[in-house]
Parts: C-alpha cells; sequence; structure tokens
C-alpha cells in the first residue's frame, strides 16, 4: 500500500523529505466528520545552543510507513477519533524547521489531546527513524541517543 | 539467501547498508545470526557489541532476539530509534 491511498482516508501517514502545511492539513482532517476539536503537534529542530547546523534524519521505508499507520490506527479506536494525520520528514533537517506533525480531531477535545499525544510517544520509540548531527564547525557529530523518558512517556499508556 | 538491512551507526559500523546472505544451519533465531555476525570482521564486532542495545526487525516488523528467523526474507539491525 503507498502513502497515496491514505490521502482521501481520516488515517493519513506521510513521510517525506518535503516540509508540510499544517493549515491545509487540518483542512484535510474536516471533511471526515461533525468534528468538535483538532490537536496538533508540530516537532522542530532545535539548535542546541547555537552548536548545531543542522540534523540528517535517516529512515527505514516502508517500515516507518507502517509502523506510524499502525500507530495511528491504534489511536483512532482507542480514543474515538473521526481523524489522525502524522507526517513525518527525512534528510536533512536545518535549525527551526518543522521534523514531525501529528494531528488529531475527534468530537471533544480530550480525545484529540489525548490521540495526538498517544501517536507521538509511540512514534518517538517505535518508528524507525533516527537523527544524526551536523554541527556549525563543519564536523558531523554524533548520532542522538534514545531516552529513557521516551520509553517511560510511552509506558504510561500501558 | 536473506536480505540484511541496517540502519545508523549499526550501518556504519559495518561499512555498507545492505547485503545478502546464506544464513549458516546452526543460524534460527536473530541471536544466532547477530554472534554469526559478529565473528565475520572486527566492523560488525563493533556494531553488535552491545547486542541488548540492538533492536531487529524481521519484515519489516519489531522482532524480540530470541524469535526464530523463520523465512523471513529481510531482517533488519538498528539503534534504538530517536525519531519525533
Amino acid at each position: 500500500m503507498t502513502n497515496q491511498d491514505h490521502n482521501n482516508l481520516a488515517i493519513r501517514v506521510q513521510i517525506q523529505a518535503e516540509d508540510f502545511d499544517l493549515e491545509s492539513e487540518i483542512n484535510h482532517l474536516k471533511q471526515f466528520g461533525d468534528i468538535g476539536g483538532i490537536a496538533s503537534f508540530t516537532g522542530l529542530c532545535r539548535d542546541e545552543g547555537g552548536q548545531l547546523s543542522a540534523l540528517e534524519l535517516e529512515h527505514y521505508p516502508g517500515m516507518a510507513e507502517a509502523q506510524i499507520l499502525q500507530i495511528c490506527h491504534e489511536a483512532f479506536h482507542k480514543f474515538d477519533l473521526i481523524g489522525i494525520t502524522a507526517i513525518h520528514r527525512y534528510g536533512k533537517i536545518a535549525p527551526g524547521e518543522n521534523i514531525v506533525l501529528v494531528i488529531a480531531a475527534s468530537t471533544h477535545r480530550q480525545a484529540a489531546f489525548d490521540g495526538a499525544n498517544f501517536v507521538m510517544d509511540f512514534l518517538k520509540t517505535d518508528a524507525p527513524f533516527w537523527k544524526k548531527e551536523y554541527l556549525k564547525d563543519g564536523t558531523s557529530g554524533e548520532w542522538v541517543d534514545a531516552k529513557d523518558k521516551d520509553d517511560a512517556a510511552k509506558d504510561k499508556w500501558m | 539467501m536473506v536480505k540484511l538491512v541496517y540502519f545508523a551507526w549499526v550501518r556504519e559500523r559495518i561499512g555498507k547498508s545492505q547485503e545478502e546472505i546464506d544464513l549458516p544451519e546452526n543460524v534460527t533465531t536473530i541471536s544466532d545470526l547477530i554472534a554469526h555476525l559478529r565473528t565475520i570482521d572486527e566492523g560488525y564486532d563493533a556494531a553488535f557489541q552491545e547486542p541488548h542495545v540492538i533492536r531487529a526487525a524481521l519484515d519489516k516488523t519489531h522482532s524480540m532476539h530470541d524469535e526464530a528467523i523463520g523465512d523471513a526474507k529481510e531482517i533488519a539491525f538498528f539503534p534504538p530509534m530517536t525519531g519525533g
């Protein structure tokens, strides 16, 4: 199943190099029902105290889409959402640029907040993406380490 | 033949992003495969020197190290994920 197949569905997952547009993604979700609330989360690239020139995001094509789609399906049913969108970028991303977008639409606000939160928590630990730092002094820095607090964030849903 | 794919610092330490190998007869689980790969050269050994840190996927599904490889066509090895 390609990403294109999801574009007209209430569960939409995109893995892409290019940036995304929050407003058009919210408008996309509005076609799917009598929505009372939409919660969105946008993750950006930090400059880490001015040292970072870019992050390189590597992903596992095929598995990245499948894993995030599975997480979105779980959120869709667990929180009775009307729609859910997740977009994750790959490639080189500069400080201040967008990395990830999650939007959840529901009848009432709590489900929208919870749905977006749930997708982000599982995406952090289960979606096959890795970040490498490139520093302003021209050197390529380290691979970003996974954080224990991300596992703890996921565990709160268990 | 089975396809092996590597990501992030696992890929860098091994020095390639993918390869096809014939599984030795005594390799039935992911753990067995890691032990086998470590014997190839110091790059593989460095990639898998802390096996408990390494995540594995069979045909693009997260898998535990004690799982049987079975008839999986693609086996992936990578560090803990840092997306989002």
